[in-house]
C-alpha cells in the first residue's frame, strides 16, 4: 500500500502540520512519497522520495498547477491514497485533485476504523464510517487527529513539472490584523459564544471576567457577528491561548475553536446542550443557560 | 449576467442526533430544519453584487432535497433572488459530495452562469467539497474560504482566508466559483414585504434522476456518536447548588480562586 503525502509550505517555510502526515501514513502501514511546491531550503527531515516543484515557478496558491503537479506525481507513483491535511491549502486543492482523478474524497479524516475512515459531521457532534470505492482515492486529515511524526533523514529529490497557466492569480498575503488584546498573556479567559444570544449580553461576560481577574475571549460567531472586535477571537484564526483557567461561556465546541484553547490549565464549558462538542475537553461542564448562570456566578463571586 | 447560489438545508446543530433506518445518517424526525449558515453569506453577497451592478444580475438559488428545502428556497428569494430551482431527491443525504456536485453541475451546464456562489462546507456533512468538484466539471476559476469579496469588469477579486489570521488575496476572472467562509458580510433578515414577494417568484421543480448519471465513489456505512473522551465532571440541576459546586472545583483545583 501506498500513500502519496502532499506537504505544506508558506512563505517559503515547511509548515509543521505537514508532519502530521507521516504520522497518519505510520498507523496506516503504507509506504510513502511525498509532493511539495517549496523550495531546496525548507525540505522535510524525510528520507524517502519527494517530488519537488519550485514554489518561485508555480507560486505558492496556484490551484490549477499545484492540480497538475499532483495528478503527475500519482501517475509516476501509482498510489492508493492521495493525503492532504484538512487546512485552507488541503481542503482546496484536494476535491480538485479527487475531480481530475474521478475518486472518491474523504474529508477530515479522524481515525481509522475497520476496513474505512472516521469522518466527523453535524458540526464534530458526530462521526461516520465511510470506504472510498476505486483504486486510488483522496483523503484530507483533520489538525490534530494524528501526531507529528519525523521520520528523518535527507529526501531523494525527484524534480516534477506542469504545464499551462492557472485560472487563479494569486496577489500575495495579507498580515493578521492587530491583535488588540493580548491573550496569550492571560491567566484567566472567560470566552462567549454564540449561546450568550446577543451583543447586548456582553458585559455580562466581561463582568465574570473582572471578577476572576482575566481577560475576554470570544468565538468566532461572537465575531462575525460584530458582538465583539476580532482582537478578542481564540482559535485557528484567532490567538492560540493556554491560560490557568478558560471559562467557555454558551460555546459549542468548534473544532477550530478547540484547537486555540484545549491546552489551558483548567477548562470550564457553560452550554445548555450536554452533547456539545466542547463538553470533551471541559474538565467541568456546567450544563445550564448561560445566561443564567453566569450572572448568579460572577454575583457569588462579588461576596 | 447570470448569477447562481447553491444552498442547503441542514438541522439545528443543537439537536440530538440518531441514526435512521439506514443506519449511515440521521433520522430528521423532530429535527429543526434551516439555511446552512455558511449559505447565508453566499446568497447575501450575490445580492450584494446584484444591487451593485444596478439589479441588472439575475440570480437563480439551488437546493438539491425532499420536499422541505423549498423553505431554505424561499428564505433566499425573501433575502433577494429571482428565482428558484428545486432538484427533488428523497434520498440527497444518501448520496456522496461527487453525486451532489455533478447534479448541480448538469443543471448548471447549459445554463451560462458567469458566478456561483456557494458555502464553504455544510455544518451537517462538511466536506467542503462540492463548490470546488462543481467549478472542476464545469471549468470554472474557483476560490474557497472567501472573507472578502470584490467585483470589477468581468473580475472577481477575493480574500481567502488562511491559518493565523492571514489572508491571501486572489483574482478571478469570470466564468467563476466561490465559497464562503462565516463572516464574509453580514447576511440580511428578510423583511415583511419582500416574503410577501417572495411568495410570487417562480421555483422550478427538477427531478433528480433527469440530473444524475453518476454513481458514488464513497460509500457510508455507519453513523454513531464519537467516543467519549470527555472525564470531566458535569454539572446539572439548579442554578444556585452548580455556583457553589463549581466554585468549590475552582478552588480546589485550580490556584485561581483563593
Amino acid at each position: 500500500m501506498k500513500a502519496l503525502l502532499i506537504g505544506e509550505c508558506r512563505e517559503g517555510k515547511l509548515l509543521e502540520h505537514s508532519y502530521e502526515l507521516f504520522g497518519f501514513a505510520s498507523r496506516l502501514g503504507a509506504d510513502t512519497a511525498m509532493l511539495l511546491v517549496g523550495n531546496e531550503s525548507a525540505l522535510p527531515a524525510y528520507g524517502g522520495t519527494l517530488y519537488l516543484a519550485d514554489s518561485g515557478k508555480y507560486g505558492e496558491y496556484n490551484p490549477d498547477l499545484h492540480k497538475r503537479l499532483v495528478l503527475a506525481a500519482v501517475e509516476r507513483e501509482k498510489p492508493d491514497y492521495v493525503v492532504f491535511m484538512h487546512t485552507s491549502y488541503g481542503w482546496d486543492l484536494a476535491p480538485r485533485v479527487a475531480a481530475g482523478l474521478k475518486a472518491a474524497q474523504l474529508s477530515e479524516v479522524v481515525a481509522l476504523v475497520e476496513g474505512g475512515f472516521e469522518l466527523p459531521c453535524c458540526s464534530q457532534k458526530m462521526r461516520r464510517k465511510v470506504k472510498p470505492t476505486g483504486a486510488v482515492s483522496v483523503l484530507t486529515l483533520q489538525g490534530g487527529a494524528f501526531p507529528v511524526e519525523k521520520p528523518g533523514g535527507t529526501p531523494q529529490l525527484r524534480q516534477i513539472d506542469a504545464e499551462g497557466a492557472g485560472r487563479e492569480e494569486f496577489l500575495g498575503y495579507e498580515p493578521p490584523a492587530p491583535k488588540g488584546v493580548d491573550l496569550a498573556k492571560a491567566e484567566v479567559i472567560v470566552s462567549a459564544g454564540r449561546g450568550i444570544g446577543k451583543a447586548e449580553n456582553i458585559p455580562l461576560i466581561v463582568a465574570l471576567a473582572k471578577a476572576l481577574g482575566g481577560e475576554v475571549g470570544a468565538s468566532r460567531p461572537v465575531v462575525d457577528g460584530g458582538w465583539i472586535e476580532h482582537g478578542h477571537q481564540v482559535g485557528t484564526t484567532g490567538q492560540t491561548v493556554s491560560p490557568k483557567l478558560y471559562v467557555a461561556c454558551g460555546i459549542s465546541g468548534a473544532i477550530q475553536h478547540l484547537a486555540g484553547m484545549k491546552k489551558s490549565g483548567f477548562i470550564v464549558a457553560i452550554n445548555k446542550d450536554k452533547e456539545a462538542p466542547i463538553g470533551e475537553v471541559a474538565d467541568v461542564l456546567v450544563v445550564a443557560d448561560v445566561m443564567q448562570f453566569v450572572p448568579a456566578l460572577t454575583a457569588k463571586l462579588a461576596k | 449576467m447570470k448569477i447562481l447560489v447553491c444552498i442547503k438545508q441542514v438541522p439545528d446543530m443543537e439537536s440530538r442526533f440518531r441514526p435512521d433506518s439506514t443506519g449511515v445518517w440521521f433520522s430528521d424526525t423532530d429535527l429543526a430544519f434551516r439555511v446552512n449558515e455558511y449559505d447565508e453569506y453566499a446568497i447575501e453577497q450575490a445580492v450584494r453584487l446584484k444591487e451593485q451592478l444596478g439589479g441588472e444580475p439575475e440570480l437563480t438559488v439551488l437546493s438539491m432535497g425532499p420536499d422541505r428545502v423549498v423553505e431554505a428556497l424561499k428564505k433566499a428569494l425573501s433575502m433577494g433572488c429571482d428565482r428558484g430551482v428545486h432538484v427533488q431527491d428523497g434520498s440527497s443525504h444518501l448520496k456522496d459530495p461527487w453525486q451532489v456536485a455533478s447534479v448541480i453541475s448538469a443543471y448548471a451546464r447549459g445554463e451560462g452562469f458567469d458566478l456561483i456562489f456557494t458555502g464553504l462546507q455544510s455544518l451537517d456533512r462538511g466536506s467542503a467539497q462540492v463548490g470546488v468538484i462543481v467549478s472542476e466539471l464545469l471549468d470554472y476559476a474557483c476560490a474557497t474560504t472567501v472573507v472578502g469579496f470584490e467585483y470589477a469588469d468581468g473580475v472577481a477579486t477575493v480574500r481567502r482566508e488562511l491559518e493565523g489570521g492571514v489572508k491571501g488575496i486572489v483574482q478571478l476572472r469570470m466564468p467563476a466559483l466561490v465559497t464562503c467562509q462565516l463572516g464574509l458580510n453580514q447576511p440580511r433578515y428578510p423583511t415583511l414585504p419582500n416574503i410577501m414577494k417572495a411568495k410570487k417568484k417562480e421555483i422550478r421543480a427538477i427531478p433528480v434522476a433527469e440530473l444524475l448519471h453518476e454513481e458514488p465513489r464513497a460509500l457510508a456505512e455507519a453513523f454513531y456518536p464519537p467516543p467519549k473522551k470527555g472525564t470531566g465532571v458535569v454539572l446539572e440541576g439548579d442554578v444556585a447548588d452548580q455556583v457553589d459546586k463549581l466554585i468549590g472545583i475552582l478552588k480546589d483545583k485550580t490556584a485561581v480562586l483563593r
